[in-house]
């Protein structure tokens, strides 16, 4: 039997593992809903149907947060979303918060620029979560998780994650099984944090290359040689590597210096779900 | 001896880390018409605690008693014997992955997990104490075995069991369903559990219940799945829905009989030759 890696997924599955995660991890917190963020892109789309399907649509809460030079296709596409899901939403628009900051801040690089921008759409839905009495839902992929590209207690800073343990391309499958609009599905993956920045173009190499030799290295334990006889090319196997490597500490809570018996992230071991 | 095993297997989410609570989801079980009408009823792996417990082991460790916690269950097993999961503080204060089977009012047999799973998503080998011993008992079912979940996977215990007689093994098992690439509507650690059950009670003949948990702990999805095999490696109960519920099947010792006189695997197994290996083995290793 061949296998194929990432596998194409069993959507029926897959939709009734999330659907069940979303209402029992959330039944727990003894919380009503979710908060997300909705970009007009694939992985919040998706994180979005996910939530109303497992716990409809009066109980997800979707915010769009553009900044002055964010697409307009993007909103619209997210407009988009909103109406076929049906779910409540809001629009903040970050520019004034994102300006008053950079107007004493002097010039500073699209980056940083980009990166404050995702930190304050966390702070914004966290706010929107308290507010509420709902979770922020996570809309980072498997790729982008093992990647690193995110950004740290920005749009990686969430209570819970339906899609984290998806790869891009079975976020696409999945979203096609959702019945999500083609153009939100089909169009090059950006993080728009300038204009026509792409996910492909700055990561260097494209979203089909970086899911098969994660699925091969992560999930199959292929060492890098192996995975390039497979039929990748090295330099790329060892750039991923590093990528993977390079970006640990963004999936790791702070390291904390210990010094005493138990200590917390050490030898203090709890589960999340403690007394739930 | 009763010629038919009815028994119950419950598929249930226990609470993490709250034993009392779910002391009396178990009176909750016990108490639907599908455990009334069994004369065995099983509960999966750690069923009393929870699974990914950490820390909590030592806090949610119970001593096997006849008094105490375990009280009411005993009193439950007056009707009814009952195979319940825990963490079974020792007298030496070790923390063990136990089960223990209870029968008319008393604590009739304690098995201890052997293969603690430290590897992967499991990290058991950190906080509990491995088991010793693979041992069949007798009920008045005939002669029993109780495997826990990674005790499964190594093929000496199942085989161990069988040669003591036992005709029908009790798996209680806690395992997160994984794997999404499946024509079928389970995920794939599901498929996998009942191609072993199916292989393992067909090469022994012998009957083989699997009871599985369900619900999430920080994001693992425990997989239900419970089934019974039976001698000819045929599925009798095939409890494929991952929610919680009750399974009944009837386990007639008449198929037992049949299976091991078409195929007298057992009559033939040859343990001095096993053992004679074995011995070289470990004096050459």
């Amino acid at each position: 039997m061949s296998r194929t890696c990432p596998p194409n997924l069993n959507p029926t599955i897959a939709l009734a593992m999330i659907d069940r995660f979303l209402q029992e991890e959330l039944g727990k917190t003894g919380l009503k809903g979710v908060v997300l963020g909705l970009s007009g892109g694939v992985d919040s789309a998706l994180a979005c149907a996910l939530a109303v399907h497992a716990l409809g649509a009066d109980r997800v809460l979707a915010v769009k947060m553009p900044y002055k030079t964010s697409s307009p296709a993007s909103e619209a596409d997210a407009d988009a979303v909103i109406a076929q899901l049906g779910v409540r939403s809001e629009r903040v628009d970050i520019t004034p918060m994102v300006d008053a900051y950079f107007d004493h801040g002097g010039d500073a690089p699209a980056l940083r620029r980009g990166n404050f921008m995702a930190r304050v759409r966390m702070a914004v839905l966290f706010d929107r979560s308290a507010r509420e009495g709902y979770l922020v839902l996570g809309t980072s992929n498997k790729t982008e998780l093992l990647l690193g590209y995110g950004t740290w207690y920005g749009d990686m800073a969430s209570s819970l994650n339906p899609i984290g343990d998806l790869y891009k391309g079975q976020v696409r499958q999945l979203s096609r099984h959702m019945g999500l609009p083609a153009s939100v599905i089909e169009k090059a993956p950006s993080a728009d944090l300038w204009p026509d920045q792409t996910d492909e173009g700055e990561m260097g190499l494209t979203y089909a290359e970086a899911d098969a030799i994660l699925c091969l290295l992560v999930d199959e334990r292929y060492t890098v040689e192996e995975v390039a006889a497979a039929g990748h090319p090295l330099s790329l196997v060892e750039r991923v590597l590093g990528m993977v490597e390079g970006s640990q500490y963004k999936r790791r809570l702070p390291i904390i210096a210990k010094l005493s018996q138990r200590t917390v992230g050490i030898d203090f071991r709890y589960p999340r779900d403690w007394g739930r | 001896m009763e010629s038919i095993l009815k028994i119950a297997l419950v598929q249930m989410a226990p609470s993490l880390g709250l034993p009392e609570k779910n002391l009396a989801k178990h009176l909750d079980w016990l108490a639907t018409p599908e455990a009334s009408e069994a004369d065995l009823v099983v509960f999966p792996e750690l069923s009393l605690t929870g699974y990914l417990l950490q820390d909590l082991v030592a806090e949610v460790a119970r001593p096997v008693r006849e008094e105490g916690y375990l009280a009411p269950l005993l009193e439950a097993s007056r009707q009814r014997d009952i195979v319940v999961g825990m963490v079974e503080e020792s007298p030496e204060f070790l923390f063990h992955n136990s089960a223990v089977y209870l029968s008319g009012g008393h604590v009739h047999h304690v098995h201890r997990k052997v293969y603690l799973p430290t590897y992967g998503m499991f990290d058991e080998g950190r906080y509990f104490a491995a088991g010793r011993h693979f041992k069949a008992f007798d009920t008045r079912f005939g002669r029993l075995g109780v495997l826990i979940c990674e005790d499964a996977w190594h093929l000496s215990s199942s085989y161990l069991l069988a040669l003591q007689g036992a005709h029908t093994l009790l798996v209680m098992s806690g395992s997160p369903g994984r794997g999404l690439a499946t024509d079928r509507v389970e995920a794939t650690s599901v498929q996998t559990w009942e191609r072993v059950g199916q292989t393992l009670s067909q090469f022994l003949t012998l009957h083989w219940a699997y009871v599985n948990r369900v619900g999430y702990e920080d994001g693992l999805a425990f997989a239900g799945g419970s089934y019974v095999a039976d001698p000819f490696g045929e599925l009798l109960l095939d409890g494929a829905e991952n929610r919680e519920a009750i399974y009944r099947a009837d386990l007639p010792l008449a198929s037992l009989r049949r299976a091991r006189t078409q195929t007298p695997l057992l009559r033939d197994e040859k343990p001095e030759l096993v053992l004679r290996h074995l011995r070289d083995h470990l004096r050459e290793r």
